[in-house]
C-alpha cells in the first residue's frame, strides 16, 4: 500500500489531465476564433466542460452491472426517441434531428454512438462461448446495429450513421467472430458503394464528388474543403500566432469554430499545435485500449474498446474532413468544436470506461471469463 | 442453427480472450496508424505545400485596388493647358454602415442639394447594393460641399467622402473637336486590352481627337491600395499604398488663346477656322463650332443632351475641319492662276466677261450676271470672275489644273494624330474614268476650275492650300510642338509667279475685290485671300430667268457654303488661314468668312484689339458658347418636357420664343426653324455616329 490515501491513487488523474489539456487548448482556439473574446463561444465551453468533466467523475463512480443491466433498456429508449425524432420530422418537413424538449433540444442519435456498443457487448457477453461461430451470434448484433443505423441514415445523417454502424461492428469484431466475415463484408460494401452512392440524396452526392476534387467548384460546395486546407497549410510549422490567423477572423474559414475548428487552431498554432493535440488525443485512445485489455470482464473489455473507438472515429473522421481526405460529413471534433451534444457524448464515453477502470482496479470480482 | 463453414475450430474461453487481446491490439494499432497517417497529412499540407496555400490565404486576405493615374496634361505652344486635371469631390454611402439611412439620406439632400431624381436614384441604388458596395450620392462637388459633408462625417455614419481626378477642358466646346474627350473604357476595349486598369471606377481613356490618339502618352502608371478584407468583401484596414505615376503631357502647336478666339468668333455660326503657322506648317488653331463640351461628355453626357446635339442642323458631333467635305468654290481661283502661269499663260492676257458664256450644251454663268468685262488675271481673281476661269482653264487642259492641286495640298492625306479624317478629292480624267467610267467633258474642266463639281475640300486642307500659295513650299500640317520633320519640298513653281498670285489675292481684300470684309486694320499688316461661294443646290434655268434666289430667302440646309482662304502680311506671309461657313450663303457681313478669319488674324498680331471687337460682338450672339449652349439645353429640356405632357401649356408659348432666342441660326438669319431644332439630322447622313456606347444612355 502506498502512503497516499486510496480515494487519491485510485481517482484518475492522469486521464482528467489529458481531458483538460485539450479541452483547455480548445477553449484558448475558441476565445480566437471570436477575434480574442470570451464571449459568446470560450466562456459558454469551458462551463460545459467542467460540468460534464463532474458528470463522467460521477459516471465513473457507478458499478459496471448497472450500464450491464441498463444496456438494453437505454437502447430501446433511444430508438423509440429515434423513431419519434422521424415521425416529427416528417411532419416538419426536410432533415430532422432534434426533439425540442422545451428546456434544451435533443438529438437521439447522438446518445446511439455510445448506447450501441453498450447493447452489442452486452449481447456478446451474453452469448455463450460456444455460439461465438454460429448464425447465432451474428443477425441479431446486425439487428441491433442496423435498425439504428437505418434510422439515422434516413434522418439523413451520413456521418452520424456510419459511426453508429463502425462502433457496432468494431465491437463485433472485437468480440471474437471470424476474421472471415469482416474481410468478406470489406469486398461486398466495396462493391455495393457505387450502388449505395445512387441512393444518396444530391447534397451527399455532392459532398462526396467535391471531397474526391474540391478545386473544381472553389468558390461552390468545394469551399469548406479549400478554405480549411488554406488555412492549415498557410500556418506552416510554427503557426501564424495567436489571434492573427486571417482565415479565421477575416471570416474566409466557414464553421471555423464548429466542425473546422482544427483548421482555426492549425492557422495560428501550426503543425506544432497539431501535433500535440493530435499526441493528447493518441494519448487519450491509449489510455482507453490499455484500460480494456487490464479488463478482466468480457463485457468490460468490449465496452472500453468499443467506446474508445467510438471517441476515435469523431476525431479521425473530423481531422480527415479537414485536411480533405474525408468529404465534409459534419462530425465535430471533441472538446475542440463548440457544441454541447458532442461533448456530452464524449464525456459519457469517457466516464464509462473511467467507471471500468475503476472496477477493474478493484479487481475484488472474478469476470465471466474467469 | 449451426454454420458448418464457421465450426473449423473449437472455442474456448481462454482463445477467446487470447483473440480478444490480439484484436484489441490490432484495433489500437490500426489507431495509432491513422493518428500517423493524419500527422503526415497535416505536415505535407503545412511544410511541403505551405508557400502554396500562404499565398493563396494572401490572396484571401488581400485585395488589390487600383488608383486611377492622372492623365498627362495637353498643353498648348506656350505652355497653357489645353487639358487638365481637376481635383474631383465626390460623396458615396456605404450602406452597411448606415444606421439610420433615411435621415443621412434627408441631411446629405439638404447639404448638397440633391434633386428628387437624385435622390430616387440613391434610395434605388441603396436597395440593390450589396452592403459593402459605394453608392455614389455625388460628384464634381465644390470644395464646400465637400467640406460641409466632412466636418458633418460623425453624425453620418457611412458617408464616405472622397478625392479623385477628372478631366477638365478649360476652353470647353471651343477644344471639342480637336482634343476630343474621355470616358469610361467601353467592354470591348477591355476584351481586347484585358487590362484590370480599364475597369476600374474613375479610370478614362481617350475617346475622341488628340486624347485617343495619345491616349498611350497620356495614360500614366496606375497606384495601388492593398487593403484587407474580410470573406464579405468589407475592408478592414489599409495596408500599403503606391502613389500613381501622371501620365506624360503632350505639347501642341496650338495657341490656346487663337483656338478659343477662332471658336468664340465662329460665332453662331456652324463652321471651322484652321490657322497654319507659314514658317512650318504648324497647326495654330483648328477649331471647328459648334461644338460638343468635353467636359460634359467626359463625365458621361445626358441622353437629352446627346439628343439635342444630334438633332441640331449646326451638327455640333462633327468635326468639321477634318470631316466636313465642302466644294472649295472660288477659293482654288489662285491656285488655278498659278497653273495657268505655270502653262505659260501671261498674267496680264485678257479675257472679256460678258456674264455668261456657252460650254457645250450649257450656258456657264458668272456670279456676276451684267458681266466684268475685259479682266486680266489680276482682275479676275479679284473680282472673282468666273468666265475669266472657265476661257483660261480650257486653254490649258483639266491635268495641268489637277497637277496643280495637287501640289498645294488639295485630295493629300496627311499623317494627323486624329483617329478619324476625310480627304477632299481633286478630279481629272483618269480620276474620271476610273471613279465613273465615263469620259471627261470640257463642263467638267470648267466646274472645277471654279471648285464646283467632282471637286472638294476640307478646311484643314484648304488651309495647307493657303500657306503653299504663301510661302511656295509644301508644308506639312503639325500638331506636335517642336516635332522633328523633314524640310518642306518646294511647289516647284517660279517665285515671280506667286508674287503675282500673292498680289491678286491681296487685291481681292485691299484691292476692291470680292474681299473686302478681310481686310486688317493694322498699321503694315495686310491680308491677302480669296472669298468662295460653293453652292449646294442646283439652280435650275427658270429660276435664272426670274432672277435667282437670295440665300436669306432659302432654308439653312440649301444656303451657299461661304469660304475664304488667306495669309498675312501679303507680302512676307507669316500665318496661313482657312474658314469656312456652313450654308452660311453670306447673308450676314459680321458672321461671314472674311471677317471671321480677319478678326482671327489679327488675334495674332494685336491680341487687345481682335478681343475688344469680338466681346462687343458677342453680346449680340447672346454671349459666349458655353452661355448659348446652356441656355438653347434649358430650352431643349423645357420643349421636350412639354412634348411628354409635364409642364403647362401656358408655359409652352414661352418655352418656344426662349428655343427661338437660344436657337444658334435664327437670331442672325431671321429664318424660323421652329424648336426644338427640326429632324435634319435624321436624314443627314454625316451625322457620326454616338462617341461610344455608354454615351447615349450615360445619365
Amino acid at each position: 500500500m502506498s502512503i497516499v490515501p486510496e480515494p487519491l491513487t485510485q481517482f484518475p488523474w492522469r486521464v482528467l489531465g489529458i481531458l483538460l489539456a485539450i479541452a483547455g487548448f480548445g477553449t484558448l482556439v475558441l476565445y480566437s476564433a471570436a477575434g480574442g473574446s470570451i464571449t459568446p463561444w470560450a466562456i459558454n465551453q469551458g462551463v460545459r466542460f467542467i460540468i460534464f468533466a463532474c458528470m463522467a467523475l460521477v459516471l465513473s463512480r457507478i458499478p459496471l452491472e448497472i450500464f450491464a443491466r441498463f444496456a438494453f433498456p437505454a437502447y430501446g429508449s433511444v430508438l423509440v426517441a429515434l423513431l419519434l425524432v422521424e415521425l416529427i420530422g416528417g411532419v416538419a418537413g426536410g432533415s430532422q434531428r432534434w426533439i425540442n424538449l422545451g428546456f434544451m433540444q435533443l438529438q437521439p442519435s447522438e446518445f446511439m454512438k455510445p448506447i450501441i456498443v453498450l447493447a452489442v457487448a452486452r449481447f456478446y457477453a451474453l452469448l455463450p462461448v460456444g455460439e461465438i461461430r454460429r448464425w447465432n451470434a451474428i443477425w441479431p448484433a446486425l439487428v441491433l446495429i442496423g435498425v439504428p443505423f437505418m434510422l439515422v441514415l434516413v434522418q439523413p445523417d451520413l456521418g452520424t450513421a456510419t459511426m453508429i454502424a463502425a462502433g457496432g461492428v468494431t465491437v463485433m469484431f472485437l468480440a471474437g467472430l471470424p476474421l472471415r466475415l469482416f474481410v468478406g463484408s470489406g469486398l461486398a460494401f466495396a462493391c455495393i458503394v457505387p450502388i449505395a452512392f445512387s441512393f444518396l440524396h444530391d447534397y451527399q452526392k455532392n459532398r462526396v464528388l467535391i471531397f474526391l476534387d474540391p478545386e473544381s467548384d472553389p468558390l461552390g460546395a468545394g469551399y469548406h474543403i479549400s478554405q480549411s486546407k488554406i488555412a492549415i497549410g498557410s500556418g506552416g510549422i510554427f503557426g501564424k500566432g495567436f489571434l492573427q490567423g486571417t482565415q479565421s477572423h477575416l471570416d474566409y474559414l466557414p464553421e471555423g469554430h464548429t466542425d473546422f475548428v482544427f483548421a482555426t487552431m492549425a492557422e495560428e498554432w501550426g503543425l506544432l499545435g497539431g501535433l500535440l493535440l493530435i499526441g493528447a488525443f493518441m494519448l487519450l485512445f491509449r489510455w482507453g485500449i490499455g484500460v480494456s485489455l487490464r479488463a478482466q470482464d468480457k463485457y468490460a473489455r468490449l465496452v472500453a474498446a468499443g467506446l474508445t473507438t467510438t471517441v476515435f472515429f469523431y476525431v479521425a473522421i473530423n481531422l480527415m474532413m479537414v485536411m480533405g481526405l474525408a468529404p465534409v460529413v459534419g462530425i465535430p471534433l471533441p472538446f475542440m468544436s463548440y457544441g454541447g451534444s458532442s461533448m456530452l457524448t464524449v464525456m459519457l464515453c469517457v466516464g464509462i470506461i473511467m467507471a471500468i477502470e475503476r472496477s477493474g482496479r478493484r479487481g475484488s470480482r472474478p469476470g465471466n471469463w474467469g | 442453427m449451426k454454420l458448418s463453414f464457421l465450426k473449423k475450430k473449437t472455442v474456448t474461453e481462454a482463445s477467446l480472450s487470447f483473440t480478444f487481446t490480439r484484436r484489441a491490439m490490432v484495433v489500437g494499432g490500426l489507431q495509432a496508424g491513422i493518428g500517423a497517417m493524419l500527422v503526415t497529412r497535416m505536415a505535407w499540407i503545412s511544410v511541403a505545400e505551405n508557400e502554396k496555400y500562404n499565398l493563396l490565404s494572401e490572396s484571401n486576405r488581400v485585395n488589390l485596388t487600383l488608383i486611377p493615374p492622372r492623365r498627362g496634361w495637353i498643353i498648348d505652344r506656350n505652355g497653357r493647358p489645353l487639358a487638365n486635371n481637376r481635383t474631383d469631390f465626390r460623396v458615396d454611402l456605404i450602406p452597411e454602415r448606415m444606421t439610420d439611412p433615411e435621415g443621412t439620406i434627408r441631411n446629405l439632400t439638404h447639404l448638397l442639394s440633391l434633386t428628387d431624381d437624385e435622390v430616387d436614384r440613391i434610395k434605388d441604388e441603396l436597395d440593390k447594393s450589396a452592403g459593402f458596395r459605394p453608392v455614389q450620392v455625388a460628384e464634381k462637388l465644390t470644395y464646400d460641399q465637400f467640406a460641409a459633408v466632412s466636418v458633418r462625417l460623425p453624425d453620418l455614419p457611412g458617408v464616405a467622402p472622397s478625392q479623385g481626378f477628372s478631366r477638365n477642358y478649360p476652353a470647353g466646346a471651343t477644344v471639342g473637336h480637336l482634343l476630343g474627350y474621355v470616358g469610361a473604357a467601353s467592354a470591348k476595349e477591355f476584351e481586347e486590352r484585358k487590362d484590370p486598369l480599364l475597369i476600374t471606377p474613375g479610370f478614362k481613356v481617350g475617346k475622341d481627337g488628340l486624347e485617343r490618339s495619345f491616349d498611350k502618352e497620356l495614360t500614366g502608371k496606375p497606384g495601388a491600395k492593398r487593403v484587407e478584407v474580410t470573406a464579405r468583401g468589407k475592408i478592414v484596414r489599409e495596408l500599403t499604398t503606391r502613389p500613381d505615376t501622371p501620365g506624360n503631357p503632350i505639347k501642341l502647336t496650338i495657341d490656346a488663346g487663337l483656338q478659343e478666339y477662332a471658336g468664340r468668333r465662329l460665332a453662331t455660326q456652324s463652321g471651322s477656322v484652321v490657322v497654319i503657322d507659314c514658317h512650318n506648317g504648324d497647326v495654330l488653331a483648328m477649331a471647328s463650332m459648334p461644338s460638343f463640351d468635353p467636359n460634359s461628355f467626359s463625365d458621361g453626357i445626358s441622353h437629352l443632351e446627346w439628343d439635342m446635339l444630334s438633332k441640331d442642323d449646326h451638327v455640333p458631333l462633327r468635326n468639321k475641319t477634318l470631316q466636313g467635305l465642302y466644294p472649295p468654290g472660288s477659293t482654288v481661283k489662285p491656285m488655278v492662276a498659278l497653273a495657268l502661269l505655270e502653262a505659260g499663260i501671261s498674267p496680264m492676257d485678257t479675257v472679256n466677261c460678258p456674264g455668261a458664256i456657252r460650254v457645250g450644251n450649257t450656258l456657264f454663268h458668272c456670279h456676276k450676271k451684267r458681266g466684268h468685262g475685259s479682266l486680266n488675271m489680276r482682275g479676275a481673281i479679284a473680282q472673282s470672275c468666273d468666265i475669266y476661269f472657265y476661257q483660261m482653264a480650257q486653254r490649258i487642259g483639266m491635268d495641268r489644273i489637277a497637277s496643280m492641286a495637287r501640289r498645294v495640298g488639295m485630295g493629300q492625306k496627311f499623317p494627323l494624330p486624329f483617329p478619324s479624317q476625310s480627304y477632299g478629292t481633286v478630279p481629272d480624267p483618269a480620276w474620271k474614268l476610273k471613279k465613273y467610267k465615263q469620259k471627261w467633258q470640257v463642263y467638267d474642266t470648267v466646274n472645277a476650275t471654279i471648285g464646283q463639281g467632282y471637286m472638294l475640300i476640307n478646311p484643314l486642307q484648304m488651309a495647307v492650300m493657303a500657306a503653299r500659295l504663301a510661302t511656295g513650299r509644301q508644308l506639312m500640317p503639325n500638331f506636335i510642338f517642336g516635332a522633328q520633320r523633314p524640310a518642306p519640298t518646294p511647289v516647284g513653281v517660279d517665285e515671280e509667279h506667286l508674287v503675282t498670285i500673292r498680289d491678286a489675292m491681296s487685291a481681292v481684300v485691299n484691292g476692291g475685290g470680292t474681299g473686302a470684309a478681310a481686310r486688317i486694320n493694322l498699321p503694315g499688316v495686310m491680308m491677302a485671300g480669296k472669298t468662295g461661294t460653293a453652292q449646294v443646290r442646283r439652280i435650275t434655268m427658270t429660276e435664272r430667268g426670274g432672277g435667282v434666289r437670295s440665300n436669306a430667302s432659302l432654308p439653312f440646309k440649301l444656303r451657299d457654303h461661304a469660304l475664304f482662304q488667306g495669309f498675312a502680311p501679303f507680302d512676307n506671309p507669316r500665318y496661313a488661314i482657312a474658314c469656312i461657313i456652313e450654308h452660311g450663303g453670306h447673308v450676314n457681313r459680321v458672321e461671314d468668312a472674311p471677317m471671321i478669319a480677319a478678326d482671327t488674324m489679327t488675334f495674332l498680331f494685336d491680341q487687345a484689339k481682335a478681343m475688344e471687337k469680338l466681346e462687343t460682338l458677342e453680346k449680340d450672339w447672346g454671349g459666349p458658347p458655353a452661355d448659348r449652349m446652356a441656355r438653347q439645353m434649358a430650352a431643349y429640356r423645357l420643349a421636350k418636357a412639354i412634348e411628354k405632357g409635364e409642364a403647362p401649356p401656358p408655359q409652352a408659348a414661352n418655352a418656344a420664343n426662349a428655343a427661338n432666342g437660344a436657337e444658334p441660326g435664327n437670331a442672325a438669319t431671321g429664318a424660323t426653324p421652329p424648336p426644338p431644332a427640326p429632324p435634319a439630322a435624321a436624314d443627314d447622313d454625316d451625322t457620326p455616329p454616338p462617341p461610344g456606347p455608354g454615351a447615349g444612355t450615360a445619365q
